[in-house]
């Protein structure tokens, strides 16, 4: 029987299998930041052990990093501590660091794929759940916790339970309009925040197969929000030519070795797969969060549900809770939600084509009066890459702040977070209860519809602001 | 890590699905560069409210909480399950655990026992009657006891091993240091290095 792309790459990293044990894993990559490592880092030194392949590990500073005056020493004392802690670690070890201020400082989903460090047919990891990012080259990329941070630094392997295998089919072309992001949430409504749990994901279809490595990159990032460890696209001329030329890149002959080995990265005809999901595309349009978590979304041209229409009641009881927190009524349309904050940024969308999606959008138009939005690359070369374009100016001309790189408000460990009962219309991946500050309210959308929310004010698609504009003649 | 062997305590009935990580310890706290420290951030915006089950004086002292299915969803952070332990937890029983957040307990003897909800319903039952009850977690026998419930669960052979003897992964592995090296060795050029390039 044919093997799936999940077991090929699986097969292909084993270093040890004996009964009764899980598979021993050898790591390719592993993507360290500051705040997952710390204690990783003390467990080395405790045990007097090394780190084995400082040649497969890499470490950059994201989540604390400020995105204003970061040429000024940190003002949050708790975050500078973590931040020293990250360059001492690096400097005490070896692990090569992209520090904030350097020009390779970023979000590190972000970072690995733009030096051209994650490729296909690798087993990437970081103690990050969004490190699922990377499986858009057709590789295994999953999030790890603190004790197995340690344990790779340490022996560059994982012992690891071998996953079961979910095909999520895309048939058909996305209608113009609908990005990535829509398909992703879709696809996370459609099988909730468990649906994917215990499964590797391997998203494919005509839908996949047109996206751009950005936007595989943007599905795959959310596979965890599915409850999926780890999600993957099988690699295509589209991967190879985003990968060739990119600094670790593979070059000359061992290019061509590369890519002959990529290109049998293929599901086979006949491989089985534990699940199978099938989603029409021509079906889709513009997707939003309405709850507080993923799998709680919406067309944008739909109403919040009433919870009474939940048959399972922890779903009802769960949608009620979300109701109340978000400050939403049963019925009401989704489109008549007004925003104090639109975030464009994350390891989900804070790549350049997000950023010109938003710019293209927004570009000749004006934020809203009482609507901050915050545009912020994922990382330092997306930001000089959209300075080079302009985009920093049609952001700022529209009234928006363009900003440094880092995760910034998708998470709000650093000073950018929504205050008490604001509303955010967010391009990153997690609506939780106070995810972006205390007592915030995110509504998860695309750059797209994040940008036409910014002009209106209220959750909208870029047709909207169309029909807004018809509505209100030129120059008025 | 500590062993986990068999423990008995009164219960914390969560009645919440989908609690995700942001909930269990929100990220302000992901900033400490310890292991310790974060039994105050366990829960805390919930904890805000006073009537919030974690603040009722009756379940002091609790070490086993009942939670709904899908918890620990989210984040990779392993903050939540040192919480949960800096708090006093010793075991957590759900329907449905998310895979990172289990994978985390598991490694550091925080037992997470899977139950199917219609006895996670039992127990919610149970422990919401009577504060005092007391919920025996068994992982010699992988059995959870309670009065009127006696439910066997799973849990792979391996993790089993591990958790009854306290061991060390890394030791573990590092035992099959000639495997890794072996694999080492026939690794293709072609795969990038961080270093010198």
């Amino acid at each position: 029987m044919g093997r799936t792309l999940a077991e090929k790459v699986w097969d292909d990293h084993v270093v040890r299998r004996a009964e009764g044990e899980p598979d021993l894993l050898f790591i390719d990559l592993h993507l360290l930041h500051e705040v997952t490592s710390p204690q990783a880092f003390d467990g080395l030194r405790k045990n007097g052990r090394p780190v084995r392949r400082l040649d497969l590990t890499i470490a950059t500073e994201d989540h604390n990093t400020p995105t204003l005056d970061i040429d000024k020493p940190i003002a949050d004392p708790v975050s500078r501590v973590q931040l020293e802690t990250l360059r001492k670690n690096c400097a005490d070890f070896g692990v090569r660091l992209h520090p904030l201020g350097d020009v390779e400082q970023g979000v590190v989903h972000v970072v690995g794929p733009q030096l051209g460090l994650t490729q296909p047919g690798m087993t990437v990891v970081c103690g990050d759940s969004h490190t699922s990012t990377h499986g858009a080259f057709g590789g295994l990329a999953f999030g790890i916790g603190t004790s197995q941070v340690e344990h790779v630094l340490a022996t560059q392997t994982l012992p690891m339970a071998r996953p079961r295998t979910m095909a999520i089919t895309v048939n058909g072309e996305l209608p113009d309009g609908v990005t990535a992001k829509d398909l992703i949430l879709a696809i996370i409504a459609k099988i909730g925040t468990g649906g994917g749990q215990g499964y590797v994901l391997e998203y494919r279809g005509e839908a996949v197969e047109k996206l751009s490595m950005e936007a595989r990159m943007t599905i795959c990032n959310m596979s965890i929000e599915a409850g999926a460890r780890a999600g993957m696209i099988a690699p295509d001329e589209t991967t190879f030519a985003y990968l060739e030329g990119r600094p670790h890149a593979p070059k000359g002959e061992d290019w061509d070795a590369a890519v002959a080995y990529w290109k049998t990265l293929r599901s086979d005809e006949d491989a089985e797969f534990d699940a199978e999901v099938v989603i029409e595309a021509a079906e889709l349009s513009p997707f939003v969060t309405w709850g507080t978590n993923p799998g709680q979304g919406a067309p944008l041209s739909a109403s919040v549900p009433d919870p009474a229409s939940y048959e399972d009641p922890s779903e009802r009881f769960a949608a009620e809770k979300a109701l109340e927190y978000m400050g939403l009524e049963a019925g009401q349309e989704l489109r008549s939600i007004s925003v104090d904050t639109v975030f464009v940024g994350s390891c989900t969308n804070g790549r350049i084509e997000d950023l010109r999606a938003a710019a293209d959008i927004i570009g000749g138009r004006k934020v809203a009066d009482g609507v901050r939005m915050l545009v912020v690359p994922g990382s330092a070369r997306v930001g000089l890459q959209a300075v080079s374009e302009g985009l920093d100016v049609v952001f700022k001309e529209a009234g928006a702040e363009w900003r440094h790189a880092g995760c910034s408000m998708c998470l709000g460990m650093n000073p950018d977070q929504l205050a008490p009962g604001e509303r955010s219309a967010s391009t990153s991946n997690r609506n939780f209860e106070g995810r972006q500050g205390k007592g915030g309210r995110t509504h998860l959308v695309s750059p797209q519809v994040a940008a036409a929310t910014a002009v209106l004010g209220h959750l909208a698609s870029p047709a909207d602001l169309a029909a807004a504009d018809a509505r209100t003649p030129a120059g008025v | 890590m500590e062993a986990f062997t068999t423990h008995t305590g009164r219960a914390v009935p969560l009645r919440r699905s989908n609690v995700d990580t942001d909930q269990i310890i929100p990220a302000h706290w992901l900033k400490k560069v310890t292991r310790d420290g974060f039994e105050d951030g366990l829960f805390e915006a919930w904890r805000k409210d006073p009537e919030f089950v974690l603040n009722r004086p009756e379940r002091e002292g609790a070490t086993v909480l009942v939670a709904g299915p899908d918890f620990g969803t989210g984040s990779s952070r392993e903050h939540a399950v040192w919480a949960l332990q800096n708090y006093g937890f010793k075991a957590v029983i759900s329907s449905r655990f998310a895979d990172i957040f289990r994978g985390n307990s598991l490694k550091n003897g925080l037992l997470t026992v899977v139950l199917d909800q219609r006895t996670v319903d039992a127990l919610w039952e149970l422990t919401e009657a009577d504060p005092i009850a007391e919920i025996t977690v068994d992982l010699e026998a992988r059995e959870v006891r309670a009065e009127g419930v006696t439910a066997p669960f799973e849990l792979d052979e391996n993790s089993r091993w591990r958790l009854l003897n306290g061991l060390d992964d890394i030791s573990i592995t590092l035992r099959n240091e000639a495997d890794i090296a072996a694999y080492e060795a026939k690794r293709p050029s072609f795969k990038p290095r961080t270093l010198n390039v």
